[in-house]
C-alpha cells in the first residue's frame, strides 16, 4: 500500500448529514484537541477531513479512502474514482488510504459484489458536496460570483480573469462552511473518469514486488506461529507431546490454542517460535491425541448428498409457485427430471490465511490482516476479547485473493487469542494444508430438476428444488426453520431468472452438516445455476428447439424489466457469439445465462470432441452490470469469473471421508493452469445507463452450466454431477 | 545452526541460521525482502520463485544450504518502479494482477523463460508458466504480456534504444 502520511493533527469533522446514506460524521474530540496546539505554528500541515473519504492538507496532497478491502476485484480504484470524478481531480493527483474499520466509513465488508453498486450515489455525493465547497471558498475569496467559478483537476478557476487556485490553498476557508445539499451529480456522458480504461494504480507496486499483502506484515517484536488444527474437524485434545517440539532452536511455546469459528470453536495445538520455519517445524515434531468426538463417523460428504438425494423427492419451501406444477407435470406428454450435483470446494486464495495480533498490557488489541471487512474484524475481536471496539485497532494491507474467505475470521481470531496467551505480537501463518482441509467450504448442493413440454414444444411445467445445507443456519445461526433460505433463491427465483414458466415450483430443502460451510465466489448461485441452466437446456432439446431460442421465447413473454434485459444480454450473444453459424462435425456450443449480484451474465462455450473428451475452443461472455467504473476491469473479473469457475466445474471438489478431508494441497485440489485456458475469451459489455450492478461475481454462476450444454450438443452427454473430467466425459 | 552466505540481488548476506531452512523464509524473514511469495510449501504453485544462477527455482523446498555461496536474483531484483523491466513494463501494460500475489512468481518465470526463448510460441509458454497458479484467473494476459514484452525487447534491440 502506498502509505499517505497528511499530518492528521487538525480534522474538520462535519456535524452533518452530507449523504444521508450511513456515512457517519461526527466531530472526533481528539481531533479536536489538538487544534488549539497547531493554531500557533504558522508552517504546520494541516490536514482536513472535509467528509471521512475526503482528506486534504494545505499542502495540497489530497487522499482519499477506499473503504472496500481490494483482494483482486478492483475496489483500490473504484472507491476513489467515483469521488474523484466529482471532486474534479485526476487519478494520478490523489493518494489513497484503506479505511481501518471506523464507523464513519460505513459498511466496510467487500462481499456480494457489492463495492461500486452501494457506494455509487453517495461517494458521488461525496465528491461533489466537497467541490462545491471549493467553489464557495474561491468565490468568497475573489470576491466574484459562484457561477464564474468552475472545478478542474484540483484547483477552482475563475472564468472571466483565469485566476487559479489549488485545493490545499482553499481547504482551510472550505472546510469552515456548511456541506451543500441538493447536489446535482453528473450524466453518465458527461464522466471523465468512470467508464475509462485507466490504469490500475495498484498495478506498478504489484509487479515489483513491493506492495504489501497480509503475509508482508512485520512488527517489531513479533513471534511466529503454526497451529495444528484437529485433522478430524471439531476433533479434541486429548494429549500433546511437545517433548520433541520444544528442542527445535527458536520455539518458544507449545500450548492447546482454540480455533474461533463464528458458530462454535475447536480445539488445536500452537507453537510459537522466534520464526515461521522454527514454529513449522515444532508442530511438525509434535505428537498429538485427538478425540474425534464421533465425527470421524458422521462427518462424511458421502453421508451428506445421500441425504440430499433422499429428501429430493420431498416438498419443499418455495420462492415461488406459479400455477400448478404437479398436475400439469403429470398430464404432459413429455416429462423430464434430473439430479445435479456440485461439490463442496475450498476458496484456497493464493495468500493462505494469515494475521498478526498485538493483544498488548492495557488489553487494548492492534490487529494487521488481510480481511475482507475491517468493521466486522474489529467487532468480532472486540466480541472475543470483550473488550470496547474502540480499543481495538485493524490495519487491512491487500489481500493475496479472498474470494469470501477471509470474511470468516478464524484465522484473526485464533492469532488474537496466541498474542494474549504469549504477551507479544504473533503473526499467524496457515499452511495450504491448512487452508485446504479445515474449510470452511463452499457447501455441496443438489438441485433436484423437473419439466415438462407440451405436444408442440412449448415448456408447461418447471420444478427446482435447492437442496442443502444453509449459510445463514450454520454460520450465523439464523432461526430459519421451515422457511426457504432467502440467499438461496438468488439467480433461481422468479425475480432473478424471470421465465416465463406456466406452472412452476422453485424452492429450497435444508440438509443440515457439521462440515463447515461459507460463501464462495458469487455463493449458492456458483451451484444452482448448474442445474437451473443445464435443465433449461434439457428441455429445449426435449421440445427440438434451439437453446436459445428457446430462452428468448420464454422471456420475451415477460414484461418485467428484468426480463428485457435478459433479452438484450441474450440476443447479443447470439450475435457476438455467431452463435448461429453452423459447426463442424464433433463440435457444440452450450449457452446460460443468470441474474446474481445485480447484474446478468450470459456465456457461450464452443468445444469440439478431443480424444475421449472434449476441448473447449471459444468462450463468448456478454455482462449487462448496468454503469461500470472500468471496462478493463469488468473483463478482468469476468475473465477471472470464467477461469475459478471451470476450476470449480472440471477440477477436484473436496471430499470428506470419515471426519478428515481427501485434499490436501494442489497436487491433489488442483486448480486450473494455463495450458488448460480456453484458447479465446471474447467479452463484451451492455452499454446502458441502469445503475450498477456487481462485476466480481456475476460471470461465475453460467460457467458450468453453458460449458456442459456445449459437452452435450458435441457429444449427446448430459453431465448432471460436477466436477467431471473435461478429457474423459 | 550454521553460518551460511549467499548472495542476493547482488548483495552478500551471511545468515547465522538452519541449513534446513527454505531459501524462501530466509529471504523473506530472514532479509526481509517480501517480494517472493508462500503459496503452497510443495513447489505446486510457483509463488516463491527465485532465480539460482539465472535459473527459476522454487524457493519453498530449497534449503538455503543448497545455495550457499551462490546468486540468487529475488522480484526486486528484477526492477523497480523508476526502472521497470521490459516484462514488468508489459506486466502494466496488459493489466495482468487482480490481487498480484502469484505475480512475482510468474514475472520471475516469465523473465528466465524470454532470456532462453526471446520470441516464445504459445506453446512454450505454456510449458514455462504451467507450474505457476493464478486463483484470479490472468493466464491469457499472462500469455499475452509474454508476447508484449518480447516484442518491446526485440525493438529494443533493433533501435538500440
Amino acid at each position: 500500500m502506498k502509505p499517505t502520511s497528511p499530518i492528521d493533527r487538525r480534522s474538520f469533522l462535519k456535524a452533518a448529514g452530507l449523504t444521508g446514506t450511513g456515512l457517519f460524521l461526527g466531530f472526533s474530540a481528539s481531533a479536536n484537541g489538538a487544534l488549539t496546539n497547531l493554531s500557533h505554528d504558522p508552517k504546520a500541515v494541516l490536514s482536513f477531513e472535509l467528509h471521512p473519504f475526503i482528506v486534504i492538507d494545505n499542502a495540497g496532497t489530497i487522499t482519499l479512502i477506499n473503504h472496500r478491502p481490494d483482494m483482486g476485484q478492483g475496489s483500490w480504484q473504484a472507491v476513489p474514482t467515483m469521488i474523484a470524478e466529482e471532486l474534479e481531480v485526476s487519478l494520478d493527483q490523489i493518494q489513497i488510504r484503506q479505511s481501518n474499520g471506523l464507523r464513519k466509513y460505513g459498511d466496510q465488508l467487500s462481499g456480494g459484489s457489492s463495492t461500486v453498486r452501494t457506494g455509487w450515489k453517495r461517494l458521488r455525493e461525496a465528491g461533489a458536496a466537497a467541490r462545491e465547497m471549493f467553489r464557495q471558498a474561491a468565490a468568497t475569496r475573489w470576491n466574484a460570483s459562484l457561477n464564474e467559478c468552475y472545478a478542474e483537476m484540483g484547483t477552482i478557476k475563475h472564468r472571466p480573469t483565469g485566476k487559479v487556485l489549488a485545493y490545499g490553498a482553499l481547504v482551510d476557508d472550505a472546510a469552515k462552511l456548511p456541506v451543500p445539499k441538493d447536489l446535482r451529480l453528473k450524466a453518465k456522458k458527461d464522466f471523465k473518469l468512470i467508464g475509462k480504461a485507466i490504469p490500475r494504480p495498484d498495478i506498478p507496486q504489484k509487479v515489483t514486488g513491493k506492495a504489501v499483502f497480509g503475509m508482508d506484515i512485520d512488527v517489531p517484536g513479533m513471534l511466529y506461529a503454526s497451529m495444528e488444527h484437529s485433522p478430524v474437524i471439531h476433533g479434541k485434545v486429548v494429549s500433546i507431546d511437545d517433548s520433541q517440539a520444544k528442542k527445535i532452536p527458536g520455539v518458544k511455546a507449545v500450548f492447546k490454542a482454540e480455533r474461533p469459528m463464528p458458530h462454535r470453536t475447536s480445539e488445536a495445538v500452537a507453537v510459537v517460535a522466534t520464526n515461521y520455519w522454527a514454529a513449522l517445524q515444532g508442530r511438525r515434531a509434535l505428537k498429538i491425541q485427538w478425540d474425534n468426538a464421533g465425527y470421524d463417523q458422521t462427518m462424511t460428504t458421502e453421508r451428506y448428498y445421500k441425504e440430499l438425494r433422499e429428501k429430493a423427492g420431498q416438498p419443499v419451501a418455495p420462492y415461488n409457485t406459479i400455477g400448478d406444477f404437479t398436475a400439469t407435470y403429470e398430464a404432459a406428454p413429455k416429462k423430464l427430471e434430473g439430479l445435479y450435483e456440485t461439490p463442496f470446494l475450498a476458496h484456497a486464495p493464493m495468500e493462505p490465511e494469515v494475521a498478526v495480533a498485538h493483544v498488548k498490557d492495557d488489553g487494548s488489541c492492534e490487529v494487521w490482516a488481510p480481511v475482507q471487512g475491517p468493521d466486522g474484524t474489529i467487532e468480532q475481536v472486540a466480541g472475543y476479547l470483550k473488550i470496547p471496539a474502540e480499543q481495538v485497532k485493524i490495519n487491512v494491507p491487500f489481500l493475496g485473493g479472498g474470494f469470501g474467505r477471509k470474511a470468516y475470521l478464524d484465522f484473526v481470531l485464533e492469532a488474537v487469542t496466541l498474542s494474549k496467551q504469549v504477551k507479544a505480537p504473533v503473526k499467524l501463518v496457515w499452511t495450504r494444508e491448512d487452508d485446504i482441509t479445515q474449510g470452511p467450504y463452499r457447501p455441496g448442493m443438489l438441485s433436484a430438476m423437473r419439466g415438462a413440454v407440451d405436444a408442440q414444444g412449448n415448456l408447461v411445467a418447471f420444478e427446482h428444488k435447492l437442496i442443502g445445507e444453509s449459510i445463514q443456519r450454520q454460520v450465523f445461526r439464523a432461526p430459519l426453520g421451515e422457511k426457504a433460505d432467502d440467499w438461496a433463491g438468488e439467480a433461481i427465483n422468479q425475480e432473478e431468472s424471470p421465465y416465463a414458466f406456466p406452472n412452476a415450483t422453485i424452492g429450497w430443502r435444508n440438509v443440515q452438516t457439521d462440515i463447515p460451510i461459507v460463501w464462495w465466489r458469487s455463493v449458492y448461485p456458483s451451484s444452482s445455476s448448474f442445474g437451473h441452466e443445464s435443465f433449461i437446456d434439457e428441455l429445449a432439446h426435449a421440445a427440438g428447439k434451439d437453446p436459445l431460442s428457446f430462452r428468448l421465447a420464454l422471456l420475451e413473454k415477460k414484461e418485467d424489466e428484468v426480463a428485457k434485459r435478459f433479452v438484450t444480454v441474450l440476443k447479443t450473444l447470439r450475435e457476438k457469439a455467431r452463435w448461429d453459424q453452423p459447426l463442424p462435425a464433433g463440435a457444440g456450443k452450450g449457452v446460460a445465462i443468470a441474474r446474481s449480484f445485480g447484474s446478468i451474465c450470459a456465456h457461450a462455450f464452443f468445444v469440439s470432441k478431443n480424444g475421449n473428451g472434449v476441448k473447449i475452443n471459444r468462450v463468448v461472455s456478454v455482462l449487462d452490470c448496468g454503469i461500470y467504473v472500468n471496462p478493463d476491469n469488468v473483463r478482468a473479473q469476468t475473465e477471472g469469473n470464467i477461469v475459478y469457475g471451470l476450476t470449480a466445474a472440471i477440477k477436484n471438489g473436496i471430499t470428506i471421508t470419515n471426519g478428515r478431508a481427501d485434499q490436501t494441497n494442489f497436487h491433489n485440489y488442483p486448480v486450473l493452469r494455463m495450458d488448460e485456458m480456453p484458447v479465446s475469451i471474447d467479452m463484451h459489455i451492455i452499454e446502458n445507463e441502469e445503475a450498477p450492478g456487481g462485476v466480481g461475481e456475476p460471470g461465475l454462476p453460467p460457467v458450468a452450466p453453458a460449458l456442459c450444454n456445449a459437452i452435450f450438443s458435441a457429444t449427446g452427454k448430459r453431465i448432471r454431477k460436477l466436477p467431471f473430467d473435461l478429457n474423459a466425459v | 545452526m550454521a553460518s551460511i552466505s549467499l548472495t542476493v540481488n547482488g548483495k552478500k548476506h551471511t545468515l547465522e541460521t538452519d541449513p534446513q531452512m527454505p531459501l524462501l523464509w530466509a529471504v523473506r524473514d530472514v532479509i526481509g525482502l517480501k517480494g517472493t511469495k508462500f503459496g503452497c510449501g510443495m513447489a505446486q504453485c510457483g509463488a516463491c520463485t527465485v532465480h539460482l544462477d539465472g535459473r527459476p527455482i522454487r524457493s519453498c523446498v530449497t534449503p538455503v544450504s543448497a545455495v550457499a555461496n551462490k546468486k540468487i536474483i529475488t522480484i526486486e531484483g528484477i526492477g523497480t518502479e523508476a526502472n521497470l523491466h521490459p516484462v514488468q513494463k508489459a506486466w502494466i501494460d496488459e493489466q495482468v494482477p487482480q490481487c498480484g500475489y502469484c505475480q512475482s512468481g510468474q514475472i520471475m518465470a516469465a523473465v528466465a523463460l524470454l532470456k532462453d526463448k526471446p520470441n516464445p510460441t504459445d506453446a512454450d509458454i505454456d510449458t514455462a508458466m504451467r507450474g505457476h497458479i493464478c486463483r484470479c484467473g490472468t493466464y491469457n494476459r499472462i500469455r499475452k504480456a509474454i508476447h508484449t514484452a518480447a516484442a518491446m525487447t526485440k525493438e529494443t534491440a533493433s533501435t538500440g534504444k
